[in-house]
């Protein structure tokens, strides 16, 4: 069970605005680190949307999780300049060195990997980003090395 | 003297925090300390260029480290620059600028995006103060229809003509929205001007709502731009304190509510129409035009959507004339435009040049061409919506038509250049696969017809294409190009049409022959090792997973072929570059 003390304030804060529901989701998945069934349960019944519609929204956009992240979240771009320089190698490092695939996280809780369209740093190409510091002029040997690094 | 580092993300990723602590630290009152936003020359960041304090650049320092911050306080306290000869720009790093012609990005590089003093200094709200006080809306909309100012998103539609139908739509209630939403992959054009100059594009869109009689306006932006929304947010709370947003703007009676949504991560929300359903709280899925939004748009009221480039030219077009913008550019393309320049390019950044000049000057005058002396192969342009265009058309001018005759379109200003180990074939799986995964699903042969466009692409590279599977993709082609809504699916086609028109050969090669001419798909891979280049070190067999290779210490090693799964780990992990494609 969530707390569910902040999405009845976030609601609050959105009453009278019926066009809000993303800035809700987005307010919500900040606080909570995901989409909670009973924080969207809670939506339901405050904005008296189906839970159906707002599973709708959340599944639709990409930003939205429904499911826990690990402690370090990985985004690791897979944009057309990135794909140039060689993304698909670097994907495959991580996966070799954490052992999870696109979406995945790893058995310890430590990292969720999630490939995105572009992160737009693209003259650093290949990127990826781990809790908002980004990475850039990859290799598979130095993307291996940053997430050890990031393990201590 | 005066110190400015470039903030941008892409700075900021190389280094320009670290860099500008270390400034900071050593900073005993010798020098200020500023940032920018994105000067364009991404590839030299972190940069520090030194200003005069009367504003006169003196020096741009390059590829700037922590490490050199002491010897840039020691410059400042000496007031010695040649001491830093060794961090600055090289001759030809600086043709990077020659050819280019800044209106879009006038400001961006120069002036701190953090402080409105600063963008007032230097031109900024001049042209909405103009407006305001002194130009009728339809003034404004004479001015832009004189300039030929189209839609920078892409499609290049007239901006004044959605301006005066917005104008003319009945109802007190308008809107008017700023697409931010840039999602093209391989494009950062709308990030980089909303982090270097958000005051540009708040003036941009405070002229539009007056043109067109909004009151209520809102910019919506990547989620996945933290930045660019942190420093609009700063700038719209600066030009409300400053009586240049909000209620009687200026005395003239005239307000305007300018208030930021961020997208969530989809695609389509691009599309105008889909744009409107976000904003509402819906999912992104296109509407049928007719209505336009300029007739029905948000909340279905009369609403005008622009990109951030085109606001970012409106209030140059109002200070120096919308004759002084069409006199550049070509006949059917005014202006100027900014491109994303990326890809397996020497000098890749931000460039803004005026159309009329060719796929070649910028690749090569100011992109300095390919790097590591390989040999160029295609640039595309228009992201998943455009294409791929072949050396033999290099020559083609930056001008909508004609980016358009070549299969390709101007788009919104991803310009990713691909060398000879680019593989066209793997480049239009890639975007089907972006595609697939980005169609809102309303329409079928979008929906459906990515797919089985994205399944036959993805055997072609892993080598179990079959002969018929050219004449199914080009049939799929032109069904999703009829058959879908928006413009994300009648354009989704465009990267495999492209390239089965001008690399068919590759195609060819991939399903008759077995083979990836540019050694890119790793299911067609062979491998082999040199054995001249090969010490013997033995950590290629440790590697291989498949027990492939064999060979004894300090001899010449050999890859099994029939063993071989083509992952690559030997490549990998050979130090000696032994390992080759063949």
């Amino acid at each position: 069970m969530s707390d569910l003390t902040k999405i009845k304030e976030i609601l609050r804060e959105f009453d009278g605005d019926n066009n809000a529901l993303i800035a809700i989701l987005q307010r919500a998945q900040a606080h909570y680190g995901y989409l909670p069934e009973d924080v969207i349960a809670e939506i339901s019944r405050a904005r008296l949307i189906p839970p159906a519609e707002i599973l709708g929204v959340a599944s639709f956009y990409a930003q939205f999780r429904l499911s826990p992240v690990g402690k370090h979240l990985i985004l690791l771009c897979k944009g057309t300049a990135c794909h140039v320089n060689g993304a698909d190698g670097i994907e495959a490092a991580v996966s070799e060195e954490l052992g999870i695939a696109d979406g995945e996280t790893t058995s310890d809780g430590l990292f969720t990997l999630n490939t995105v369209a572009c992160l737009g740093c693209c003259s650093l190409s290949p990127v990826m980003m781990i809790d908002n510091e980004t990475y850039g002029s990859l290799t598979p040997q130095k993307a291996k090395e940053i997430l050890r690094s990031c393990r201590q | 003297m005066k110190l400015k580092v470039g903030s941008g993300s892409c700075g900021i990723a190389a280094g320009a925090e670290k860099v500008y602590n270390a400034l900071k630290a050593q900073n005993d009152g010798c020098f200020t300390l500023g940032i920018v936003g994105c000067v364009g020359m991404c590839f030299l960041e972190p940069i520090v260029d030194v200003y005069t304090d009367t504003g006169v650049l003196l020096k741009r320092l390059v590829r700037v480290s922590e490490a050199d911050a002491g010897l840039i306080a020691r410059a400042m306290k000496e007031n010695d620059l040649s001491l830093l000869s060794s961090l600055e720009i090289e001759e030809e790093d600086a043709l990077f600028l020659k050819k280019q012609t800044r209106i879009a990005l006038r400001n961006c590089g120069i002036i701190d995006p953090e402080d409105i003093g600063d963008a007032l200094s230097h031109g900024g709200y001049e042209a909405a103060k103009t407006v305001l006080l002194h130009k009728t809306p339809q003034d404004v909309i004479e001015e832009i229809k004189t300039s030929g100012l189209a839609g920078r998103g892409g499609a290049g539609f007239p901006t004044w003509f959605k301006w005066d139908a917005a104008k003319k739509a009945p109802g007190n209630e308008k809107y008017l929205i700023c697409n931010a939403d840039e999602g093209d992959p391989g494009a950062f054009m709308d990030r980089a001007l909303i982090e270097s100059d958000p005051h540009t594009l708040i003036e941009g869109m405070l002229i539009a709502a007056y043109a067109i009689g909004a009151n209520k306006a809102f910019v919506y932006v990547r989620a996945e731009y933290p930045l660019a929304i942190k420093r609009l947010e700063k700038a719209i709370s600066d030009a409300e304190k400053n009586a240049l947003l909000g209620e009687n703007i200026l005395g003239s009676g005239f307000s305007l509510s300018l208030r930021i949504k961020a997208g969530a991560g989809a695609f389509v929300c691009g599309e105008e129409t889909a744009l409107i359903e976000s904003l509402e709280g819906h999912r992104g899925m296109p509407r049928l035009k007719p209505p336009f939004p300029a007739e029905k748009g948000y909340l279905d009221k009369p609403s005008n959507i622009n990109n951030v480039e085109t606001f970012a030219n409106v209030a140059w077009i109002i200070q120096n004339g919308g004759k002084a913008f069409a006199s550049r550019g070509t006949e059917s393309s005014r202006g100027t435009k900014v491109f994303a320049l990326t890809g397996k390019i020497k000098r890749g950044g931000l460039v803004e040049i005026p159309m009329g000049l060719s796929l070649r000057e910028v690749i090569f005058d100011i992109g300095g061409g390919i790097r590591d002396g390989k040999k160029f192969k295609a640039v595309q342009l228009g992201g998943p919506s455009g294409g791929c265009i072949p050396a033999s058309l290099l020559d083609t001018v930056i001008d909508y038509k004609a980016l358009a005759a070549t299969g390709a379109i101007m788009g919104s200003g991803g310009m990713v250049v691909m060398d000879e180990d680019t593989c066209m074939v793997n480049m239009a799986r890639f975007f089907l696969d972006f595609t697939a995964k980005e169609s809102c699903g309303k329409c079928v042969h979008c929906r459906i017809g990515t797919k089985r466009m994205l399944e036959i692409l993805t055997r072609i590279t892993e080598g179990k294409g079959e002969e018929e599977d050219i004449q199914k993709l080009e049939a799929l082609c032109a069904g999703i190009k009829d058959g879908a809504l928006c413009g994300l699916g009648q354009t989704a086609p465009n990267p495999v049409l492209t390239t089965l028109k001008y690399f068919k050969d590759e195609y060819l090669a991939h399903i008759k022959e077995k083979r990836c001419p540019a050694g890119e798909c790793a299911a067609l891979r062979r491998y082999r090792i040199n054995e001249e280049a090969c010490r013997g070190c033995t950590l290629c067999a440790k590697q291989c997973p498949a027990n492939a290779i064999t060979g004894s210490p300090k001899q010449p090693h050999i890859i099994d072929k029939t063993l071989c799964i083509r992952c690559g780990a030997c490549k990998n992990a050979c130090r000696f570059g032994a390992v080759e494609v063949e």
